[in-house]
């Protein structure tokens, strides 16, 4: 067992990312004013607990969910070496990128990081082929594997196999659709071999229909590689499917980290509940160990977890909420809170029913199969679960970092 | 009439067009990389600057350099044995240094409209600095390329001022095409002036549907 743990240890810092940085980016000539990206990641990034309680040691995926322009990209950018922080430490499996103390600053093309742009980046003027072959030309990827030229060919080939290109080799990318195109950007950056992979808001720019299944896509070939990706987002539920990990950025801080399914089910922060999606959120006055008084929605509320002096503010995800037989001041026979509705503001969604109570909660109701009769019939009163209240630290009191427990 | 002017021309245009286009580009891509925009704003104001003066006044300056009782025309006299001012090489530097600002500003602009994210893309992938250049930025810029080079090599060709200061204007050995018209008409003979004017007029022509056929080059692959 002991053994098992070692390795696991070992495995675990081989994709070691430490990142303290500064940044202030010299737009057109203009200073913005810098951001700090303080002290990011751990020296490991699978963190705190959930380091020993798997038996699985792929290190997956981390995601970054943040606002837009809260710095995620910027960050990407500074481990590529396409931006120069002002200061900070870079720190890749423990080679130094970037140190503003030692003066150390690794061009990006000796980095070995892949990253994936939003527009994929593919050269225009190229075959699919020599998209994916450009990488193994380089003096410096000779230098490192000494592979002849009928082995790059047959990686070349191996990764068009891979990614399902045959047959596309001789296309212009221009040529291609936008799934395909990002089989292309993979392959390119795989055939490659980069410590780690970076991407950066890769569906953004993609409809709907599309987004679904890249991601799906991008899931398969992120299970198939061996090294450690590193993906930017603002997108709650892309991050939540893909992201093993997760690191919360807020102005250029991490303001909660920890695998992102317990981090879903327990922010911690009230910056981190909004970013989970988290609709309701109050400020408290508590009554007891297990009871508190939501200010904002002016209701009693029993709640699962102890309440210490630490919690300030609880929240209520708004699909959490189940409609009740009828009203009753109170809890129900098992400790349910009930919630009325009054006076409801209803709108309708294609699946989804939006309702804002008269006490200014918000409620998502799915809508069953088959019910798509347009007429929404709104209960007396709801069941809000003491186990689904989340209790929440006001972020704006200082904390180191900000550690999602 | 006499075609030597012809020749002359087309000789001193294609002798400074492959001087121009190599230049040119090699200073836009040392302006573009330049990291302090205010280093690039004096370059670019230096490099642009033939362009803007009266050609008079290039060719005045280029006169006050390379003439023979000058410092680099002398030594061009004693170590090469070589009289640059008013001999042929002299339209070949006129036509150059005019047509320069076109080739170096088409060519800045068109490295410029390559998406930076090609460039950090090819950097990534641990391609060098030369290898992007040639592999990146050249191919995706050269409709923007080719048709400063066209442009160059039309205003080299038509170059009268500089080349007048500096090479003066004799028959059969500096006497260019723009040199001869003006000749011409200044001797009254508005036949012959006619002749060289149709020349100029049908090159001209040509040079600018050059341009416009590389301006629809690029959609070719996409």
């Amino acid at each position: 067992m002991a053994g098992l743990q070692a390795n696991i240890r070992k495995q675990l810092r081989e994709f070691s990312l430490d990142i303290s940085l500064n940044i202030s980016m010299d737009v057109s000539g203009k200073r913005r004013s810098s951001m700090e990206l303080a002290n990011s990641m751990e020296k490991t990034l699978p963190m705190g607990d959930s380091r020993g309680r798997d038996g699985g040691v792929q290190p997956g995926c981390v995601g970054i969910l943040g606002a837009s322009g809260c710095g995620k990209s910027m960050m990407l950018k500074s481990i590529a070496g396409i931006v120069t922080p002002e200061e900070g430490r870079i720190c890749l499996n423990g080679r130094v990128l970037y140190d503003s103390e030692a003066g150390t600053n690794l061009s990006a093309r000796k980095r070995r990081v892949g990253y994936l742009f939003q527009d994929y980046a593919l050269f225009p003027n190229m075959t699919v082929e020599e998209n994916i072959a450009i990488g193994l030309k380089t003096r410096i990827y000779r230098k490192r594997m000494h592979l002849s030229e009928k082995e790059r060919m047959e990686k070349v080939q191996e990764m068009l196999r891979l990614f399902r290109l045959e047959g596309l080799e001789k296309q212009y990318p221009g040529r291609l659709s936008g799934g395909q195109k990002q089989r292309v950007a993979l392959a390119r950056i795989l055939c490659y071999e980069p410590e780690m992979l970076m991407l950066d808001e890769p569906f953004s720019a993609l409809d709907a229909h599309l987004r679904e299944r890249l991601r799906l896509e991008l899931m398969e070939v992120l299970g198939r590689y061996q090294g450690m990706a590193l993906m930017v987002t603002h997108d709650r539920d892309e991050a939540y499917q893909i992201c093993e990990y997760l690191l919360l950025m807020e102005r250029g801080r991490i303001i909660g980290k920890g695998r992102t399914k317990e981090l879903f089910q327990n922010p911690g922060t009230v910056k981190a509940a909004v970013l989970t999606g988290c609709k309701n959120i109050s400020r408290i006055i508590p009554i007891n160990e297990h009871r508190v008084k939501a200010v904002e929605w002016n209701q009693e509320l029993e709640v699962g977890q102890r309440v210490d002096e630490s919690v300030t503010h609880i929240g209520i995800r708004a699909h959490d909420m189940i409609p009740a037989d009828g009203w009753k001041e109170g809890t129900d026979s098992r400790g349910n809170n009930m919630v009325r509705t009054g006076t409801a503001r209803v709108s309708e969604m294609p699946f989804e029913w939006y309702v804002t109570l008269e006490n200014g909660l918000w409620w998502k109701k799915g809508k069953q199969a088959g019910e798509y009769s347009h007429e929404f019939h709104l209960p007396e009163a709801l069941y809000v679960p003491k186990e689904a209240i989340l209790l929440l630290r006001d972020s704006n009191i200082p904390d180191d970092g900000g550690n999602a427990r | 009439m006499d075609w030597s002017p012809v020749w002359i021309s087309l000789k001193t245009a294609s002798a400074a067009i492959v001087i121009t286009f190599l230049l040119g580009l090699l200073a836009a891509w040392l302006v573009v990389r330049m990291k302090s925009s205010r280093f690039r704003m004096i370059w670019d104001g230096i490099l642009t600057l033939p362009m803007v003066l009266p050609p008079t006044v290039a060719g005045f300056f280029l006169l006050y350099l390379l003439g023979v009782k000058r410092p680099i025309g002398q030594f061009f006299i004693d170590y090469f044995g070589v009289k640059i001012a008013f001999s042929w090489g002299a339209t070949v530097i006129a036509a150059t240094v005019i047509s320069f600002p076109l080739m170096y500003r088409s060519a800045r602009g068109a490295l410029e409209q390559v998406d930076s994210n090609l460039i950090h893309a090819a950097r990534t992938l641990g391609m060098g600095e030369g290898q992007i250049f040639f592999r990146v930025l050249l191919p995706n810029a050269v409709p923007g390329i080719v048709s400063g080079g066209v442009l160059a090599f039309a205003r080299g060709l038509g170059e009268f001022g500089a080349t007048a200061m500096i090479a003066g204007n004799i028959a059969g050995k500096t006497r260019t095409l723009p040199l001869a018209v003006y000749s011409e008409v200044a001797a009254g003979h508005m036949e012959e002036a006619w002749d060289y004017v149709l020349v100029i007029a049908v090159i001209a022509f040509l040079a600018v549907l050059l341009m416009n056929m590389a301006g629809n080059w690029k959609n070719r692959r996409r």
